[in-house]
Formats: structure tokens, C-alpha cells, sequence
């Protein structure tokens, strides 16, 4: 089922992607084409099958509870675009 | 000095009929002559790598040197390094010095290794011919006017041209196996959860697997020796013992069961490049091995069911490049939304676009069971066959590509074209295998990869076979003639 | 038209363990901000979570404590939205398979009996940080300390009817997750957080009605006036022939109303899929015994002793057993004051003691009266040393920290008047003086008896032996003429 131009622009919302308006249309193709390979999923019967989240057939691990990080503040806000006090800037979050 | 083995320079550090300064200089030289031309490398660190290499030599003096100490590499530009660019090949992170070290780099770093810079690849991975980089395509050696293969291009170009004798590498989808397979070099991804992924920027994470490119399966061995081991800060990676890979490099194949997937011998392969793994074939057949037919039979819905898996994880592994904490963030947002939009439209590509967009429309409510669950049930088909197949032989042999490297933007128009050369390669990744490929062989003067999968956590098989093949020809040693 | 109010609460504690959920910085409160944020919490390129064992642990003892299902597999998930708090752009939380189902709590209701309340689920996640809205020139600060603490989010059924009941659930799991000793429960720092869902349908109708989910309601007083207002909000509405829109609405305890932040159009498809970077998380029998040797005795069971051990009221029991702090205060009072006196010591444990640490704004564990100088107080009302009244001036005193009972009884000369004579006097001084009324009384104003004891009782300085006195006063006076 091919994707309309529309439905490109609500997904890029979604996904928080700015894209070219005249861009929009050869999206909406290339995407429809990956769809329509994607829909070759559909010539197998699945039902019954066990979904695979991940190739490793093992369990969690558990950390134990102890605290191995000290501050590094300074270092991982010195790669940040716009820091403050100590605090990462954003526009104005209105709730 | 370029053209030899890690192997070899390791004996010739040793021996000091060479120092790692001077290795690592003449390497620097060679990047500086040829890095325009291929454009395999994003960063080079010339000076830290030669500061590696002084106390790499002091390590060879004092009589404390392993396999690899003063052995110069590269790292793939998606794993992190602390204190170096780490750009993922996108101007999303076209700023990104991360303040820490991905396990595998701390682990190679612990070895001794030279570090001489990060390495060209695909756009966070996502590519088959690494014309999505930001900064521009690698050119293959072997024809500057053709794809190197990606998403590892810089790697596998690097180390086929000489510049390096080894690199890192990761593979998602084939990433590491069609680069190798296209630059003549050997590329092997070890098992899922074999090698820490902690520190290497996730594309898909249930996928991804760090991976490794060298001129023989012994260098292999080598590199994944120091690399492989559990990692506490990675669920995915497994607390079991690594085997001593080069110590069961010559194994004989006497009664050794190679199975030739029917699938992989089909439509999709150049009737020039089946020649040539048909003569590999018989290179193992004389060489001990025995011959079986096998069947994947859901090998055709590998493609389909990876492109709903993989951009849907990357689609939430990639949310967090938002132009907040690290990275792009577009000029003058007028607000919180258009932070967000334009950081992410402007930093990341084309293609990278796609598959976020592919990826997040597969997780919507509406359309979670028949795309994204839909793909993890037939992954879990996918995954079965191989378990059944395995039950018959040791391992599988087949081509890695179905055709040689292909002409700069050949492909690049057409999304689901580029995705089809990964049609061999990719359910090795579904079903968390271990893969490698080697050079088998040429077609019109450029060289073909043959692939063998093995049993999860079996590369050390994988491994033996490849070098027995690699004592037997000399594929392995021919480099591209404009890089000799 | 009569209306039924339906409400669910959603509750997130935060759980006390050293370190976050998925990583290993602290998770210390009132540290600098993002001084306790590492590079898996900034969700830094490349790095992963694995999952810290307390917390899994808090989990699956709650789930016993509410006698709950523990199942043997549970899933994490990614919860996708952009938000600058949330730095992967994902929480992981969990969606189909949590680790605790299917448990519930008793509450006691107002006319004496007890509900059940349903809890649906309870499931682990990882909080978000905090944004800064002050002093950037118009820009918002991200403080992402608080990303990756571990939650627990316990969810109830729609079981609720009325804010009264909400708070009484609301404290009861309170007392339970404090109890566990897995949530420190401390509102105002958000340890303990809470959003309603809450609708209302015409009584007898089987449907539910359209509901709203109310946020920012933080202490159990909000709740209840929050609940209360969106209630009458949706029948004004609803009576006035309008619709209740689904909606996500936010109490402003300020002006006491709530307004609409979201509707259900905007509400966002969270995308939720099993987290690829942390495996299925299976529970052992061995662990849920090894959590369950954890388990202190809780609330119910503890009053339900205490009914049974201290012959107390249910009310009485119940109160006591709010907090396993003035729980053990109680019993250390009783233990240092006898058996016997385990009824004045929760009269005096709930009255003059919760009074004043009410008044001072003072936590049971720093009281300045402690259960040893409470029981003395009490053996002092006992053998007769002093009256009960005197007892509140004796509890005052030591409240400011004046000394123990006796020194403070011996020191200002409380000591109890018990010697007959002494009191036959004064009573008779008080006749002597009051001639009228002493007349007035025989002529059948029995009232006046405590007019009498009064008077004596004033003479003495409130010392005299208030059981003696009556007595003594009674046989002067001869029975009121009839």
C-alpha cells in the first residue's frame, strides 16, 4: 500500500524530522517502495510463531546495587550546545 | 612494510627489526598519500598515534609486549573514543568528542594497539556503499569508481589499500562481510552478545554486533582475541569463555561438514561469481571437508522482515540525538518543537531519514502486529532453519555478495535496490551467527568474498576454515594494483 | 440524579536503592544538578542499561506484600516520546509483561467496614529528569539528576468511589511502601507521586464513563480536593447536557481547580516495543523465597496484633500502625510501662504525643519525649503520684525538654495530695466558705457535687487525689436531700 504525502508528514512529526516540503513526494515514493518489499513478510503464515526480540536465548543479568559513577559533569557539559548553572538549555518548555 | 599481516609485523616488533614508530609513521605517510583519494578515513591521529607507538616500543623493550602491542589500527568512526571525534559519519554528530571509550577500543588500547584515526562508513551505519556519509564516499581501491561496500567502507578501503593492517568494523545487516567482500579483504562478525557493543553508537541494537577487518583469518583471530569477553555494562554481552582463537587456526577439515545453502546459490548471483565460490568449494573438498546441500528455506523474507526490525530500533535508538545534550542543534530554534525538528532534519541524511521514518510508522499501534511483530516472527522462522541446518552440518558456505563491488551511484537512487545486495548477509544477523567473509577469488579484476556462517559462538571454526582456505590460495595476499 | 464517581490511581514511588535503575550513579537526593547524571542516564551514544537487582528486588516484595502475582518472565519496554527531560528520547518501562499483577489492598471505610481495592498491575521504570523554568532569559533548564531513579508504578483498579476513599487507598499504600522500607515516601521530595483517573456514570449503569486523568496532585489533601472538583466539573457538565472529553488535566492547587493540558486527539502513540538492549527478566521461585525472608510484618497483620495483644479499638490499631515508626514507638512505651498500661499509652501515643508533633511539625523518630519518658509518665498516673491533668503539665515540660516525669514532678511539686486529712481539710475550708451552696445542695441540686470538687481541686493546686476527693466530699456532704 503506497504512502501518501500526507501520511510522510505526520510520521516525520512522530519521528521529529523537518523535511523539505518539495522533498515530501519522493519520500513518500522511496518509503512505499521499502513497504512494498517489507510486504513480501506477508507471503509466509505466522501464526503460532514465537516472536524473536533478540538472537540471544538468555535472560537479564542483574548489576548489583552500588554506586560506580562519580560526578562528570563538567566534562559531558563542555560537549553541550547551550549550558547554563549546570543545567542544559532548551526553548521554553510550556506545560 | 604495508602490505604484511598483523601476524608478520607482530614477529618483526618483536624481532626489532622494526619499531612501532616507525611502522606507525610510514602507515601516517601512507594515509597522507592516499587518504584523498579513497577518503577511508574521517579523522586521523597522527600525533596520539605516534605517542601510542614511543610507548608501544617501550612496552617491546621492557619485554612486555602482547600480539598486539605497537600494532597500528583503525577504528570504524561509530565507536566512541574518548577524547577523539566520534562521528558516525553524520553531521548530526559532526562535533561528538565523546568523553569516554567504547569497551572494544579500551580492550584494543589495553593491548597495545596504535590507534591512527577513525575510519569512513555509511551514515550511523545505514548503507551498503557508504555514499550516505556526511562526509562524502569512500572509493574502492581496487577501482576508485566503485563502492567500497558499507556500511564499514573506510575500514575495509583502509586496510585493502594498505593504510592499516587491521580494523574495527560493526554489522548490523552485513556491514562488515560486503566491505570485505568488495575490497578483498577477510571481515569476520563474531556472534551476537561475543563482543561488548558498549560505547559503539547503536543503530539496531538487537543486530549490531562489533566486527573486524584484516588481510588474513589469523589477523582475525588476533583482533577478536583481545576484543571478545563478557562486558558488565552490556545485558546483551555473555559471561563465557573465549577459546584461544589462533591456537585452533590449524585444525585440519578432515570430515568437517560444509553445507551450501540451495538459497544462496540462486537467482541474485552472477553466473562469474558462482565460478568462483564453486572453485572455493573444491578447495575444501581437497582440502578434507565434506560437501552437503542444505536449505534455508525462509532465506527470501530476511530481507523484508530486517527492514522492519532494524529502522524500528534505530528509530528509538536515534531519539536521542535531539540537539540537546551533545551533537548538531540547528541555529536559532523558535521553540522546543522546531529544536527538535530541525536538529534532527538537518542533521541527519537522506537515508538515515528514511529509515526513521520507515521505523517509527512499524512501531504505531496500528501497525505493530503486521509489520513489526510480523518481522520478529519470521525472524524467529529464519532463526530456525539455520538450528536445522546446523543439525547437518558445521557450518554454511556461500557467496557474500551476489555480484563485485558496483559504480558509485549506481545504486544510491534507488533505496531497495541498495538494500537487495544484502540479501546473503543479513540473516546471519537475524539470527545472531557468526559470519565471515574472505576473498575467494575474482571476477573482471575485482575481488569476490565467499562467506561461512557458523554456530552461535563458533567462530573459532569459522576461523580455522578460513585460514586453512588462506594456506591454500593466495586470494588473500593480492592488493590493488594503484596500492601496492 | 444520582451519580457514582469511578476512580483509579496510578502511583509512582520511587524506589531507595543506592544506585539507578540502569546505571551506577547515585541516586542521592539534593545533590548539584546533574552532578548524578553518567553518561548511560545523558544517554550518551553507545552506552546501556543493565538492570540494577534491588530494585527488582523492592519490586517483587511489594508484589508479595499485596499478595500479588510474581510471574516468572517480565519484559522491559521503550516508551517512546520526545521530551528535553527524558534524554533517550524513550523511557524504559514496562508495557505487556510487568513484574508484579493482579494484587490489592484493604482499606477501612467510614462506616466501619473494609473494601478491597484491586491492584492491577505494579511495574518497574525509570524516572525522567526535572526542567528549570527561572532565570534563563526565557530559555528552560534541563536538570537531568533525577533520570534513571528507579519507580515502581503501581496501578489500581477502577475500584475507587469516592476522593475519600482514594485518600484512604492512598494512605494505606503510603504505610505499606514506607513499611517495606522500598520508598521513603516522602511527598514534597516526589518519592511518592500520584495522578487519578477518575469519571462518573449515572448509579445502577454497568458502562463506565468517559475519564480524565488528573496530574500534579501530590499530597493527600490535594487528592481529595482535586478528585472532588473534577468530580462535580464532569456532572455540572454532564447535567447541563455536555460531554466529558478524554483528557489529561492539571490540578492547580493554587486557585483549586483543574485545566485541560492534553486531549485524547493530541495523545501521542508511545510506539511501545520490548527494549532489544535488556533481555527478558526471569524470577526465580528461589528469589521470590529469598525476597520474601525480607518481608517485615505488615500493617494489617500488625494490627490485627495489636487489636488481639493490646485489647485495642480497630480505630486505635489502625491508627497506631499507620507508620511501622509510631508502631514501634507504641510498643516500646508499653514494653517500659507494663502490659497494663497498653491502653492509656495509645490514648497518650495518639493524643498529647501526635498533638504535639503535629504542632511542631516534629517526625516520631526525633521526638523529644521518648517512649521511656512516656511510660514513666504513665507508672506515675498509675500508682496515683500524680492526676491525669497534672500528667498533660508533666508531658509539656518534658516536651521542652525540661527532664524525665520525676524530676519535672518533684521539681515543680506535683506530687499527688493522697493524705486524707490534708484534703478533709480543705474540703472543709470549701464548705465553710460556700454555705449556700452547701444548703442549695442538700436541698437537691446534686449537680453542685462538681461545683465542690472544683473549688477543692483549685485549693489544692490540682494535686489533690481527684477518686479520694470525690469520696471525701461525698461522705461531708451527706447525699443530696431528695
Amino acid at each position: 500500500m503506497p504512502l501518501r504525502p500526507d501520511e510522510v508528514e505526520t510520521i516525520a512529526h512522530l519521528a521529529r524530522l523537518s523535511i523539505d516540503q518539495s522533498l515530501i513526494p519522493e519520500y513518500a515514493r522511496d518509503l512505499s517502495a521499502i513497504l512494498a518489499l517489507v510486504e513480501k513478510m506477508n507471503t509466509v503464515n505466522t501464526d503460532g510463531v514465537e516472536p524473536m526480540v533478540n538472537p540471544l536465548e538468555a535472560v537479564q543479568r542483574l548489576r548489583p546495587d552500588v554506586v560506580t559513577e562519580g560526578d562528570q559533569r563538567e566534562a559531558f557539559l563542555a560537549i553541550a550546545p547551550a549550558v547554563e548553572d549546570g543545567l542544559y538549555l532548551v526553548p521554553r518548555v510550556i506545560e | 612494510m604495508h602490505d604484511k599481516t598483523i601476524a608478520e609485523l607482530s614477529a618483526a616488533l618483536a624481532a626489532r627489526e622494526l619499531s612501532a614508530v616507525e611502522l606507525t609513521q610510514a602507515l601516517l605517510d601512507r594515509i597522507e598519500a592516499h587518504n584523498g583519494t579513497l577518503n577511508a578515513f574521517i579523522t586521523v591521529t597522527a600525533e596520539q598515534a605516534l605517542e601510542q607507538a614511543r610507548r608501544a616500543d617501550e612496552r617491546i623493550a621492557k619485554g612486555e609486549a602482547g600480539a598486539l602491542t605497537g600494532i597500528p589500527i583503525a577504528h570504524k568512526d561509530n565507536f566512541c573514543t574518548a577524547g577523539v571525534l566520534t562521528t558516525c559519519a553524520s553531521r548530526m554528530l559532526h562535533n561528538f568528542v565523546p568523553p569516554y571509550d567504547a569497551t572494544v577500543v579500551a580492550r584494543l588500547e589495553e593491548a597495545g594497539v596504535v590507534m591512527l584515526g577513525k575510519t569512513n562508513m555509511d551514515e550511523f551505519a545505514m548503507g551498503s556503499s557508504n555514499e550516505t556519509s556526511y562526509y562524502g564516499p569512500v572509493k574502492n581501491p581496487w577501482d576508485t569508481e566503485r563502492v567500497p561496500g558499507g556500511s564499514s567502507g573506510g575500514s575495509a578501503a583502509a586496510v585493502a589499500a594498505g593504510l592499516v593492517p587491521g580494523a574495527t568494523a560493526t554489522d548490523t545487516g552485513g556491514s562488515v562481510r560486503q566491505p570485505a567482500a568488495f575490497c578483498g579483504v577477510s571481515g569476520l562478525k563474531p556472534t551476537y552478545g561475543r563482543v561488548s557493543r558498549y560505547g559503539i553508537v547503536a543503530f539496531a541494537s538487537s543486530l549490531d554486533q562489533a566486527s573486524v577487518i584484516a588481510r588474513s583469518a589469523e589477523d582475525l583471530a588476533l583482533l577478536l582475541q583481545a576484543m571478545a569477553g563478557f562486558d558488565e555494562r552490556d545485558s546483551t554481552c555473555v559471561d563465557l569463555a573465549v577459546p584461544d582463537y589462533r591456537a585452533g587456526l590449524e585444525q585440519p577439515l578432515d570430515g568437517v561438514r560444509i553445507g551450501l545453502p540451495r538459497e544462496y546459490f540462486q537467482d541474485g548471483v552472477e553466473p562469474e561469481l558462482a565460478k568462483v565460490i564453486e572453485a572455493a568449494v573444491e578447495e575444501y573438498r581437497r582440502l578434507g571437508a565434506e560437501i552437503k546441500e542444505v536449505s534455508l528455506p525462509h532465506n527470501a523474507l530476511a530481507v523484508a522482515a530486517y527492514h522492519v526490525i532494524a529502522p524500528a530500533e534505530a528509530s528509538s535508538n536515534l531519539a536521542r540525538f535531539d540537539g540537546v545534550r551533545y551533537g548538531y542543534r540547528c541555529e536559532n530554534p523558535r521553540d522546543l518543537e522546531d529544536l527538535y525538528m530541525r536538529s534532527r532534519g538537518e542533521g541527519f541524511g537522506t537515508e538515515v531519514k528514511r529509515r526513521l521514518l520507515i521505523g517509527t510508522r512499524a512501531l504505531l499501534a496500528e501497525y505493530y502486529q503486521d509489520a513489526f511483530l510480523k518481522a520478529q516472527k519470521i525472524r524467529r522462522l529464519i532463526h530456525n532453519d539455520f538450528i536445522e541446518a546446523f543439525k547437518q552440518v558445521d557450518v554454511l558456505l556461500g557467496p557474500t555478495t551476489g555480484a563485485p563491488a558496483f559504480r558509485l551511484g549506481e545504486k544510491s537512487a534507488d533505496p531497495v535496490q541498495m538494500y537487495l545486495t544484502d540479501v546473503f548477509t543479513i540473516a546471519a544477523n537475524l539470527a545472531g551467527l557468526p559470519a565471515l567473509s574472505l576473498p575467494a577469488g575474482q571476477v573482471d579484476g575485482l575481488p569476490v568474498g565467499m562467506q561461512l556462517i557458523g554456530r552461535h559462538f563458533d567462530e573459532a571454526r569459522l576461523l580455522n576454515l578460513a585460514h586453512r582456505f588462506q594456506q591454500a590460495t593466495d586470494w588473500h595476499t593480492v592488493r590493488p594494483q594503484n596500492f601496492e | 440524579m444520582e451519580w457514582e464517581t469511578v476512580i483509579g490511581l496510578e502511583v509512582h514511588a520511587q524506589l531507595m536503592t543506592r544506585s539507578k535503575i540502569f546505571s551506577g550513579a547515585s541516586t542521592a537526593y539534593g545533590a548539584a544538578p546533574n552532578t548524578q547524571a553518567c553518561a548511560v542516564d545523558l544517554a550518551m551514544p553507545g552506552t546501556l542499561p543493565v538492570l540494577n537487582e534491588e530494585a527488582l528486588r523492592m519490586a517483587v516484595k511489594f508484589g508479595l506484600a499485596i499478595g500479588a502475582e510474581i510471574p516468572d518472565r517480565s519484559v522491559f519496554a521503550r516508551k517512546n516520546y520526545f521530551y528535553p527531560d527524558l534524554p533517550k528520547g524513550y523511557q524504559i518501562s514496562q508495557h505487556d509483561q510487568p513484574v508484579v499483577a493482579n494484587g490489592y489492598i484493604e482499606i477501612d471505610l467510614e462506616d466501619g467496614t473494609t473494601k478491597r481495592i484491586g491492584i492491577i498491575r505494579a511495574h518497574l521504570e525509570e524516572d525522567a529528569g526535572k526542567s528549570l523554568h527561572e532565570d534563563f532569559h526565557g530559555l528552560t533548564g534541563i536538570d537531568l539528576h533525577r533520570a534513571g531513579t528507579p519507580l515502581l508504578e503501581i496501578v489500581s483498579a477502577p475500584d475507587l468511589r469516592s476522593a475519600k476513599e482514594a485518600v484512604a487507598y492512598l494512605k494505606k499504600l503510603h504505610s505499606l511502601v514506607t513499611y517495606l522500607e522500598i520508598c521513603d515516601g516522602n511527598m514534597q521530595e516526589g518519592s511518592f507521586r500520584c495522578d487519578a483517573n477518575v469519571s462518573v456514570r449515572r448509579k445502577g449503569d454497568p458502562c463506565f464513563g468517559t475519564r480524565v486523568e488528573l496530574k500534579n496532585i501530590n499530597s493527600f489533601r490535594f487528592v481529595e480536593r482535586a478528585i472532588n472538583y473534577e468530580v462535580e466539573r464532569q456532572i455540572d457538565l454532564l447535567e447541563s447536557g455536555g460531554q466529558v472529553v478524554q483528557e489529561t488535566r492539571l490540578y492547580d492547587a493554587d486557585r483549586n481547580e483543574t485545566r485541560s493540558m492534553r486531549t485524547k486527539e493530541e495523545a501521542t502513540d508511545y510506539r511501545y516495543f520490548p527494549d532489544p538492549d535488556l533481555l527478558p527478566v526471569v524470577i526465580t521461585s528461589e528469589f521470590i523465597e529469598s525476597v520474601r525472608k525480607t518481608l517485615p510484618e505488615l500493617p494489617d497483620a500488625k494490627r490485627d496484633r495489636f487489636m488481639e495483644q493490646y485489647g485495642l479499638s480497630r480505630y486505635d490499631a489502625d491508627v497506631l500502625t499507620s507508620t511501622r515508626e509510631l508502631a514501634d514507638y507504641y510498643e516500646a512505651v508499653v514494653r517500659a510501662a507494663g502490659q497494663d498500661q497498653a491502653k492509656p499509652a495509645a490514648n497518650w501515643v495518639m493524643g498529647e504525643l501526635s498533638g504535639a508533633l503535629n504542632r511542631d511539625g516534629i517526625d516520631i523518630t526525633a521526638s523529644p519525649v521518648s517512649a521511656e519518658m512516656l511510660a514513666q509518665l504513665l507508672q506515675r498516673i498509675a500508682d496515683n503520684t500524680i492526676s491525669g491533668r497534672i500528667a498533660k503539665e508533666v508531658f509539656e515540660a518534658m516536651w521542652e525538654g525540661e527532664g524525665s516525669a520525676d524530676e519535672i514532678i518533684e521539681k515543680r511539686g506535683l506530687k499527688q495530695i493522697t493524705d486524707v486529712a490534708a484534703i478533709e481539710a480543705m474540703i472543709d475550708e470549701v464548705l465553710a466558705a460556700h454555705p449556700k451552696q452547701v444548703e442549695q445542695y442538700k436541698s437537691g441540686q446534686a449537680k453542685l457535687l462538681g461545683y465542690f470538687v472544683g473549688q477543692v481541686m483549685k485549693l489544692s493546686g490540682g494535686k489533690a487525689n481527684p477518686a479520694q476527693l470525690n469520696q471525701l466530699l461525698r461522705q461531708k456532704l451527706g447525699s443530696a436531700g431528695e
